[in-house]
Parts: C-alpha cells; sequence; structure tokens
C-alpha cells in the first residue's frame, strides 16, 4: 500500500469483526425513519413526518412577511391614486425602471398625480429602495407576486392601471395631518 | 357449475395422468410466475424508490395517477413499462449483435425458472376443493409447486447460477471497457458467493434430511416457534443464506458489479427494454431469495390455526389463504432485503472476495459440521 493511505485498524472482538451489530444498529435508525414517515406520508395515519419536501405545485412554502413582489400602487379612500409624483422612486431607482409622467392633479389638495406610472419588472432588481424612498406609501412590493414571464418583453411593463389592480386604501395618514414622527417617541 | 367443471376434470384428465400434470404445471406457473412473481417485481421497483424515500426523509415518485386513481404512486412501474418498451432500441456498432441481444435473456430466463420449484401455498385436494379436508388427510393432493423435483433446492441453485452468463456476456459483448469490468466482477463475485449460499443451505438440507423444498415446508409446524429458523446450526445458515444471497443479487452492499457511482456496470450499454429485462431480472431475483429463505427458514405458507382452519374452512378457501400468507411473509421479507440495501454501504472489491472466501465459506463449512452434530445428538 501507498504511504499516504492511512490504515485503520479493524474494531477489536467478535463485535467489531463481523459488523453484524453496526449492521443492525444501522438498520434499527433507517427502520426509525421509515415507520415515521410510511404510515405518515403514505397511509396518511399521523401528522408529523420528518419528511421536508413539498409537493410544490399543490403545497407552496408561505413567503415571511418581508419578502418583496410585484409592485402594486395603494389608492386613497376615493380610489384615486395615492403618488403625488414626488419623483422620488425614479430618483433613488438603482436600475431606472420607473417612468413617471406627472401632470396637474384637479383636486388642489392634492396638485400633483402621474399621468404616467409605468415599471418595467424585468429592469427591477427588486431591492425595495423605490418603497423605501416613497414619503406617502403609495407603492409597495408586498404583494409576494412573482413577474410571471411574457411573450415579448413590453409585456413586463406594468402600467398604472395594472399597478393599481392590486392596490387597496392605505390607512397610513396624508399631508401631514398626523402627528410628528418625533413627538411620538 | 363448479361440479361440472369438477366432472369435466375428473373424466378428462385423471390425477394420475401426464396430461393433468401438465396441465396444472403449466397453470401453476403462468399464474404464479405472471399473476405474483412479475406482479411483484413492478411492484418492488417502485417500492424500492419510495421505501428509500420514507427511510432517507424523501417523498420518493408518487405522481403516477390514472385520474383520480391515485394509489401513492404505485402506477409508477407501469409509467416505467411503457417508457422502456418505446425507448429508442439503441445498440453500440462495434458491440457483438448476436451476444450483446442474448445477455438480457441469459439473465432473465433462469431466474424466471428457478422459481419452478418454490413451493406457494398449501396442496389443494383434487375432487374435494369444497370440503373441508384437514392437513395431510388429502389422497390426491395437488401441490402448489410448479415442479416438484427430487433435486429440489440444488435445482434453484443450478439454474440460477446461469444468470451470471447473461451478466459476463452482457459486459463482454457491450465492446466496453467499464462494462467489461462490471462482468468481470460480477463473474468473480457471483462465483463465490455461490459455494456459500449453497453450503449454508446443505447444513439446512441436513436439518431436514431432505433437498425438496415442498418437504421441508411438510416438516415445519404451523406455529412461528416451529418453523426451520429456531436452533443454533439453523440461525447461523440463516444470517450466511441471507448474505450469500444479496451479494448473489449484486445488490448494495455487494453491488460491486453495479457500482453506479464508479463503473455503471455490465449493462451499461444497454437501453429500453433490454436494460428492463436486467433490471427486472435483479428484482426476480430478490422475490425469489426471499422465497427460498420463507420456504426454507420461516415455515412457507405456515402460519398460526392453519390446521383448525384447514379442517374447518372450504379447501379452496383455505389454499387461498395460505397463498396469501405465504405471499404477505415473501412481500415482508423483500421489504427487509429493501431495507438492508439503503442502509449500508458498498464494500470494496477486495473486501467482498476477502468476506466471501476467508470468512463466510470456512464459517459454511465449520456450520454444516455443526448442523451434522446437532442433527445426530438431537435425535
Amino acid at each position: 500500500m501507498a504511504v499516504t493511505v492511512k490504515v485503520v485498524a479493524r474494531p477489536a472482538g467478535i463485535r467489531g469483526h463481523t459488523y453484524l451489530v453496526a449492521v443492525a444498529e444501522g438498520m434499527w435508525v433507517t427502520f426509525r425513519h421509515l415507520m415515521k414517515n410510511f404510515p405518515g406520508n403514505v397511509l396518511g395515519l399521523r401528522k408529523k413526518t420528518d419528511i421536508a419536501t413539498l409537493s410544490y405545485p399543490e403545497e407552496k412554502q408561505a413567503y415571511p412577511a418581508r419578502n418583496r413582489g410585484l409592485h402594486r400602487l395603494m389608492k386613497r379612500e376615493n380610489g384615486d391614486v395615492r403618488c403625488v409624483a414626488c419623483m422620488m422612486c425614479p430618483t433613488v431607482c438603482p436600475a431606472h425602471c420607473i417612468t413617471i409622467v406627472p401632470e396637474e392633479a384637479p383636486d388642489n389638495a392634492v396638485e400633483k398625480r402621474p399621468r404616467i406610472f409605468e415599471i418595467d419588472e424585468l429592469r427591477c432588481v427588486v431591492c425595495g429602495l423605490c418603497v423605501e424612498a416613497c414619503p406617502c406609501d403609495a407603492i409597495r412590493m408586498d404583494t409576494k407576486v412573482h413577474a410571471p414571464p411574457t411573450l415579448r418583453r413590453a409585456d413586463a411593463i406594468l402600467d398604472m392601471e395594472a399597478l393599481l389592480a392590486r392596490g387597496e386604501p392605505s390607512i397610513a395618514t396624508q399631508g401631514g395631518t398626523g402627528p410628528f414622527w418625533r413627538e411620538k417617541v | 357449475m363448479a361440479d361440472s367443471i369438477f366432472a369435466f376434470f375428473a373424466r378428462h384428465l385423471p390425477y394420475d395422468s401426464a396430461g393433468f400434470a401438465a396441465f396444472a404445471a403449466l397453470l401453476k406457473s403462468a399464474v404464479f410466475i405472471l399473476g405474483f412473481v412479475m406482479l411483484l417485481a413492478g411492484i418492488l421497483t417502485w417500492m424500492e424508490r419510495r421505501q428509500s424515500a420514507m427511510m432517507q426523509d424523501r417523498l420518493g415518485p408518487c405522481r403516477a395517477n390514472l385520474g383520480r386513481f391515485k394509489a401513492w404512486g404505485l402506477l409508477h412501474f407501469v409509467a416505467d413499462a411503457v417508457k422502456m418498451i418505446f425507448k429508442e432500441d439503441f445498440i453500440p456498432p462495434k458491440a457483438s449483435k448476436l451476444l450483446f441481444a442474448l445477455a438480457p435473456m441469459l439473465a432473465l430466463a433462469p431466474v424466471l425458472i428457478a422459481t419452478a420449484v418454490i413451493p406457494f401455498g398449501a396442496p389443494l385436494c383434487y375432487g374435494r376443493m369444497t370440503e373441508a379436508v384437514p392437513l395431510g388427510v388429502c389422497a390426491l393432493p395437488v401441490e402448489m409447486q410448479a415442479a416438484r423435483l427430487d433435486a429440489g433446492l440444488l435445482f434453484y441453485f443450478a439454474i440460477a447460477s446461469l444468470a451470471v452468463y447473461g451478466t459476463v456476456l452482457a459486459g463482454w459483448a457491450s465492446h466496453n471497457k467499464w462494462a467489461l469490468m462490471g462482468g468481470m466482477r460480477a463473474a468473480s463475485q457471483m462465483m463465490s458467493y455461490e459455494v456459500t449460499m449453497g453450503m449454508a443451505v446443505m447444513a439446512m438440507f441436513l436439518v431436514y434430511g431432505t433437498l425438496e423444498p415442498g418437504a421441508m415446508v411438510n416438516a415445519q409446524g404451523n406455529r412461528p416457534w416451529q418453523w426451520g429458523i429456531w436452533g443454533v446450526p439453523q440461525a447461523i445458515a440463516f444470517v450466511l443464506f441471507l448474505t450469500a444471497a444479496i451479494a448473489e443479487n449484486k445488490r448494495t452492499p455487494f453491488d460491486i458489479p453495479e457500482g453506479e457511482s464508479e463503473i455503471v456496470g455490465y449493462f451499461v450499454e444497454y437501453s429500453g427494454m433490454r436494460f428492463g429485462m436486467f433490471y427486472l431480472g435483479e428484482f426476480i431475483e430478490i422475490i425469489t431469495s426471499s422465497a427460498i429463505a420463507v420456504t426454507v427458514f420461516f415455515g412457507g405458507w405456515r402460519f398460526p390455526f392453519a390446521g383448525t382452519l384447514a379442517a374447518s374452512w372450504p379447501n379452496w378457501l383455505f389454499v387461498l389463504l395460505s397463498v396469501g400468507v405465504w405471499s404477505l411473509k415473501v412481500f415482508l421479507f423483500c421489504a427487509f432485503q429493501l431495507l438492508i440495501r439503503w442502509t449500508l454501504p458498498r464494500l470494496r472489491p477486495d473486501q467482498l472476495l476477502k468476506l466471501g472466501w476467508q470468512r463466510l465459506l470456512p464459517l459454511s463449512i465449520a456450520n454444516v459440521v455443526l448442523a451434522a452434530g446437532w442433527v445426530l445428538f438431537s435425535r
């Protein structure tokens, strides 16, 4: 044998030489797993098994609360878009995937609103900085929905209508009527 | 209806005619091989994957559903068969065409033939099938055994050892170095363990005083503590037989001819149903070795209260029950073999030969001497 080979001494005694006890011990381990998983998974007799595998399309793992999915735009109480077209999110976006064209809002208290709000989901790097930057809780990424596959690249660009489709009225106060944040502490 | 059928058979096929023997043997081997061996082998191909998954905390194949019929993925073996039949049948350009085609047949046929000597149920009483017939009083018994040979288990060993030709030919005909290595390994391994297997069962020949498996079952009692395994030489013979049988089947921990992580083995060039025949042959060998172990060591079809049931139930129902009990025993033993296969790691070729020739063979010869002494002094 070559010098680099480390020869491991055989365990002594009849126990070590026959391996029968070691074989029985090993089989007991595998048998224990079999007896836990077989009645539970195949026969459905017990709830708890050791099986970690999920049958994917039927069973899905719940995403954590902070998962970042597809964007959505939130709504005011009257159903209008919450966004005031302040251009914070396209400014902070590292992938330049947000396009906003502002316009005059008919409501004088709101002053400004987006005429075009588009997000190119193919360019988006899902960093979440737009959500951080938004001063009025207008854009969120909490949908837990993946960007769907599209046949054409243009289809991956979501317009305001598509973004508002998942939107809900936000409970955040808007327009400076709430308490000053420093006074809360 | 049933009486007229019996009357027809009694008139045209008397019990001691050659025609009756041939007809019964044909029927028994057809029902047994197609209805039990092939079916169980198919199920075992699925069970091997599913059971191993359960042992390793995985799910395993559970998706081959036929509409609403799910059956835990049991239909995977049907899907596998369909896949193998419709797969391209590739023969390597430099392979020997004849030997390449012959090898899978030579691997599968012997293991099917070897099942002929296995008794798979209590004898059916010819002409008294609807009456209750106590055990051992029937005048015209139809043994549930395709061939009742005096050579018995020697026939099994003789035929089963022919399977080595299939593996060696597959390795040789493939024109592939890995296949050839696998074939050579298979040859050395199967030759080595054949001897131990025969010697282990020879101890049982001495204990029973017969070679015939049907007679061995008759020599055992109905209750579990009256079965053949109880006794020092018998228990040693069982461990030796089990070890040698697994080595003979070329399964882990003795899957050196296959060795899927190093050489793919003697069937590396095979595809489609030709590969399927090797695969099926392997699983049929599990069933056959399990059936032999059940017959010799675990009482064959015998089960507690068989005597009472035989004296009270109609004969055909009792025979059916005994076949069911035998099938259950064989099935459990197959599951036990799968448990071994998915627990132990593979041996090295030198360890395998050392274990075979230096440990198991001397031990099995000593066990024959021990069994002879046991028989001599226990009578």
